[in-house]
């Protein structure tokens, strides 16, 4: 099974950075990776999103010729790279903990792929200068690898694979040791730097906001296979199956039985006990009977006081029931609400900190629309 | 009242360290300095002099036997390098996680068995009616017995073998805090296994070479038993003349200079080493 789109072939240009066809990894009787095939046009951030132990990084790792895959075959510019060893691939890798060479100064971090590749000193010493200049940092060169911050290593371990011209960046979890405030600051300068250099970047995360943050196409996987292959906001307003639809963004989650299948939606009941009606998303139909599970966004469920107008086109699920909890986290605010039936359900709030806000205790109105209900067959 | 408890376990726990380096260590080497600055004139008549400094200097046999045993500790010492760093890198980074701790436990069981016993098994093993002599006999390469003991090869593998694992000890170590990404960050950028080797992985483990080295060298130079009974009366070691001159001569005052003179020459070679590494003892001994 492919998930191979035709809306890559987006430019006239039929050669891709980076093909992978079929490619499986087994570790005795573990299957790693699982027949994945991609293709990923020049310049793409390009991020692949899993929970740990997916076989993300096994993928990465034979992207970067460190293992050789079971089976199928990875081209980079259109050539197989299978038969050639790490040090001769044009796929340069930012590790996880950067791995930058502690014994050496930035410059000769930086200068140690160039001088690898047999540049002369003058050249090695202005290609330096210009990659410290791109990932502004150019007063750095002579400090100690231990001297700089974790955002400057973060650069310099980015510079140090930039100096040689990669056709792809590899990038294996690099926020992962970062604190909060930081790795939000790193997201975005990460995603300048892609657009900067105007490489393919491959990027491989368990974080679903930086995947969807910074990339043009994500890839969700799971036990070694691709879920879904699309755009950030396909993956999450139109995902493809069940995994897809709980992984990527918040969902309130339900398990139930559809009572109910016609054409302009599905009538379910939670095991809870909560009915709904929803739309049927993924690819295997729904039978009436069957068992499905529901997603619905909180940001889609809005929370009214009895007596409030509500939105128009939102009247197609109605609960009533008492705040539970509220959860400020400033314009991320949100309500737990439970229903009559026991449900806890969350949704968005807006909280201005004026006496107009909703309190534990209320009484509330949570209404959405049909369509906001992702139904999946089990 | 804490604060007196606290200092009273202070000094409890740092006495037998103090004892030890100022009754075993400190005193007796002052003793032995001023042993050796001691010229004697007449029978139990002592004068302050250089005069043992001066007979070494003037012997050449002294200053050779010196000399030779430092060359031929530092090619011990480079020996033990160059088979113990490919021992330590299978240990620390090839070697599964289980299989580790057996391959390190394996290089410490020749420690559990004395230096003199491992010095007889290297005569029985190596003598004119020894094990090798007699297979290469039974196998009719040879006719009469060959003597291989007594000689510089002999003294030299009976002390690389001694004293390997303190080579090994501190390159495991320091090996296995590099990161395996480190190497194939190596790779990943262009290098090839010999780069890598000379680029990464040396220059990483240099603190563990360098304080095995130190370790090895000071070892080999300063060890008796081993060069005396492998190497026999031709062995000609430093530390046998320092014996000769307290036992046999009963001149504890030339022997005394000699033991000064070894431990300032040692130091000087490690001295000289640290400063062409560019490390120092607080990154490398004092380290492991």
């Amino acid at each position: 099974m492919t998930y191979v789109d035709d809306r890559y072939n987006m430019t006239a240009a039929d050669v891709f950075d980076l093909e992978c066809t079929g490619i499986s990894k087994e570790f005795g009787d573990f299957r790693a990776v699982d027949d994945v095939s991609f293709r990923i046009p020049s310049g793409t951030f390009f991020s692949i999103l899993g929970p740990s132990g997916c076989g993300k990084t096994t993928l990465m790792r034979m992207i970067a010729g460190f293992e050789d895959p079971t089976r199928g075959d990875i081209s980079i510019k259109g050539v197989s790279v299978l038969s050639t060893p790490p040090n001769k691939r044009n796929v340069k890798m930012v590790f996880q903990h950067l791995a930058l060479f502690p014994m050496m100064d930035v410059y000769d971090n930086i200068a140690y792929g160039l001088r690898c590749a047999g540049a002369a000193k003058e050249e090695i010493a202005r290609r330096v200068a210009d990659v410290l200049e791109r990932v502004a940092l150019p007063d750095l060169a002579r400090r100690e690898i231990h001297q700089l911050s974790g955002g400057q290593k973060q650069r310099i371990a980015i510079a140090r694979c930039m100096a040689l011209n990669p056709d792809v960046l590899l990038l294996d979890e690099p926020l992962g040791a970062l604190d909060l405030k930081l790795r939000e600051a790193m997201k975005i300068e990460l995603k300048l730097l892609q657009h900067q250099f105007d490489t393919t970047f491959v990027y491989i995360t368990h974080d679903q906001s930086e995947a969807l943050v910074m990339s043009d196409y994500v890839a969700v996987m799971n036990a070694g296979r691709f879920e879904q292959v699309g755009r950030p906001e396909e993956l999450y307003h139109a995902p493809k199956t069940a995994f897809v639809a709980g992984f990527v963004g918040d969902s309130n989650r339900w398990k139930g039985r559809a009572l109910e299948v016609r054409s302009d939606g599905i009538k379910v009941e939670t095991d809870a006990g909560l009915s709904v009606v929803a739309t049927a998303y993924g690819e295997s139909p729904i039978a009436e009977g069957a068992a499905v599970e529901i997603f619905v966004r909180p940001e889609f469920i809005s929370a009214t006081k009895p007596g409030e107008p509500t939105p128009p086109a939102a009247g197609e699920n109605e609960h009533t029931g008492t705040i539970d909890s509220v959860l400020f986290n400033g314009a991320n605010s949100r309500v737990l609400v439970r229903s009559p039936s026991g449900t806890l359900i969350e949704a968005d709030v807006v909280v201005t900190g004026s006496g107009e806000d909703v309190r534990e205790g209320d009484p509330v109105r949570l209404t959405w629309a049909r369509a906001q209900s992702m139904c999946f067959s089990v | 009242m804490s604060s007196d408890v606290k200092r009273l376990s202070l000094i409890l726990l740092f006495s037998p360290f103090a004892l030890w380096i100022v009754l075993l260590i400190l005193l007796p080497h002052i003793g032995m300095v001023a042993l050796s600055l001691r010229e004697k004139v007449a029978p139990r008549v002592y004068e302050f002099g250089f005069g043992n400094y001066i007979d070494f200097i003037n012997e050449p046999i002294y200053w050779n036997t010196l000399l030779r045993t430092g060359s031929m500790s530092l090619l011990v010492t480079a020996l033990a390098l160059l088979i113990g760093f490919p021992v330590a890198y299978y240990i620390a980074k090839i070697a599964g996680k289980r299989s580790r701790g057996a391959l390190f436990l394996m290089c410490l069981i020749p420690l559990w068995v004395s230096d003199l016993i491992r010095a007889f098994g290297w005569i029985l093993l190596l003598r004119e009616t020894g094990v090798i002599s007699s297979f290469l006999i039974w196998t009719g390469m040879t006719d009469h017995g060959i003597e291989f003991l007594y000689n510089d090869v002999t003294v030299i593998i009976g002390l690389v073998y001694t004293v390997i694992l303190f080579m090994i000890v501190p390159l495991v170590s320091t090996l296995d805090g590099m990161g395996d990404d480190m190497i194939e960050a190596g790779y990943n950028l262009g290098g090839n296994s010999l780069t890598v080797l000379r680029r990464i992985i040396i220059p990483y483990a240099m603190p563990g070479i360098v304080a095995g080295c130190i370790v090895v060298f000071m070892l080999t130079a300063g060890s008796y038993l081993t060069p005396i009974l492998l190497g026999g009366k031709n062995s000609s070691w430093f530390t046998e003349q320092i014996y000769d001159q307290f036992i046999t001569r009963f001149n504890w005052e030339s022997g005394a200079a000699f033991g000064f003179l070894l431990l300032a020459f040692t130091s000087f070679v490690v001295w000289l080493g640290l400063r062409l590494s560019g490390q120092s003892l607080t990154n490398t001994v004092a380290r492991t």
